[in-house]
């Protein structure tokens, strides 16, 4: 379980809510209310004050690199470092299936970064935080570029995901694909995580 | 040593005619930047002539203690200077503070290497030789740290997400600052290595030409000359790691996260 508590800092108030491991919880509320600070807040990008746990664990019990490998997070616009997409994959044979799913070709290996579109540059992020086999994942409008069909591949491999054990917390603007992804919901408004509603 | 042919007041008059010319065309073409290069040309004899006076007399005395001084203030200028030349530096005194900290080290160990060793002029610290050797070091060192911050800094800002991208996986802030590292030392790197090979064929350096017109003989002055060069590389190399391992600690923390906040924003 992922526990956190009295997370602040500047842009958001105070959040605090857990996440079971297995379950995804979808994360709701207007643009530039405090979502992606919340998500980078979590992964300990950023200097922030309060609690977070991972089954009982403080993150502040081990280094920022092992709690990062622990909770993996997406960005909505995922960043490049080299010039090769393969470049960025420790196994590139071990991705194959994944990239299979989620419509990329093996040669995506070879394509410089100014190839991929928006769409496939997320997919690609996706896989290569899959790839650190995470415990949570913090998923920032991962299908806000994607068409329907790549849409229902992310939704199908993460709920496959959660059904194996893994958390999510999934930031959307898309009302329906939160009902679809999430049974619990997180609202922020203002930097305040201001309700939590569950489904039946 | 054969002699040299000293120069008098009006030697230098006449060589200022040309400064004036170059007044007068800038007037001539509106170029506008006259009262710079008058104030410019002033500057340098000033501070030159101020430099002859301090020189006479430290050489006149001998002493660590002056001698250290003047090494101490000349740190300090190049500190400022260093400083001065980036984009974005480091917020607070932290610019300041590892820059002039690692020319510190380098130009200083480098300058003592090759007193108490090549050189070895009695005692060690002679002004006649520890002055003038640290301010070349000191110079270049100085070009290669100003060089590798600016990189360093502008490079941190610009390829923030890739940086971030990579913490994101699970990397160390050195192995996600690593492209950005080595990138810096390579900028800080670039001058040294095109001078060295510049030297010779395209360019004399400033110190073997004032040699030979001092009266020695070509090739006592090409082995200072070679030997300035090897030292210089030296003290920008040292300078350079330790100023960029270092800017680059303060740009992270112990949670290994990028603190763009640290840096001066413009």
């Amino acid at each position: 379980m992922l526990t956190v508590s009295h997370l602040k800092r500047p842009g958001l108030v105070d959040a605090s809510f857990s996440l079971s491991l297995g379950e995804c919880v979808a994360v709701r509320g207007p643009s530039g209310a405090g979502k992606s600070l919340l998500l980078r807040a979590i992964a300990d990008l950023d200097p922030s004050d309060g609690e977070v746990s991972l089954e009982g664990c403080p993150r502040n019990s081990m280094s920022g690199p092992q709690w990062r490998q622990l909770v993996g997070y997406l960005p909505a616009e995922p960043g490049w470092w080299a010039d090769r997409v393969g470049q960025h994959f420790r196994d590139w044979a071990a991705a194959k299936p994944l990239l299979d799913r989620l419509g990329l070709p093996d040669e995506a290996r070879d394509w410089p970064l100014t190839r991929p579109s928006t769409g496939e540059r997320i997919r690609l992020a996706l896989i290569r935080a899959l790839a650190n086999d995470p415990k949570v994942l913090l998923l920032d409008e991962p299908t806000a570029a994607l068409d329907a069909v790549a849409v229902a591949a992310v939704e199908a491999l993460m709920a496959e995901r959660v059904a194996a054990g893994l958390a999510v917390l999934w930031v959307t603007h898309d009302a329906a694909q939160g009902e679809r992804v999430a049974r619990r919901f997180l609202r922020i408004e203002a930097g305040q995580v201001v309700n939590e509603e569950c489904r039946a | 040593m054969t002699g040299y042919i000293a120069l008098s007041a009006a030697d230098l008059a006449l060589g200022s005619l040309l400064v004036l010319a170059n007044a007068l065309l800038s007037l001539a073409l509106h170029l506008g930047v006259h009262r710079r290069l008058l104030i410019a040309a002033v500057r340098m004899v000033v501070q030159l002539s101020l430099m002859g006076v301090v020189l006479t007399t430290l050489f006149s005395h001998v002493s660590p203690l002056w001698t250290g001084l003047a090494a101490l203030m000349m740190i300090l200028f190049a500190g400022r200077e260093a400083t001065a030349r980036q984009d974005r530096p480091l917020a607070g005194w932290w610019s300041f503070g590892l820059g002039t900290a690692s020319m510190t080290l380098a130009a200083s160990l480098v300058t003592i290497f090759a007193l108490t060793t090549a050189l070895g002029p009695d005692p060690w610290y002679d002004p006649r030789y520890a002055i003038p050797l640290l301010g070349m070091i000191l110079g270049n060192t100085m070009t290669g740290v100003a060089l590798g911050l600016h990189s360093l800094t502008n490079g941190v800002a610009l390829r923030r997400s890739a940086v971030e991208a990579r913490l994101m996986l699970g990397a160390s802030r050195f192995e996600a600052l690593g492209p950005v590292i080595r990138d810096s030392l390579r900028s800080a790197l670039m001058p040294v290595i095109n001078s060295m090979a510049a030297t010779g064929v395209v360019s004399l350096p400033g110190m073997m030409t004032g040699q030979i017109l001092g009266g020695v003989a070509p090739m006592e002055a090409v082995k200072y000359q070679i030997l300035i060069m090897f030292l210089i590389s030296g003290g920008t190399g040292l300078g350079a790691v330790a100023a960029v391992l270092g800017s680059a600690r303060r740009l992270t923390d112990s949670r290994h996260r990028l603190r763009l906040d640290r840096l001066t924003s413009r």
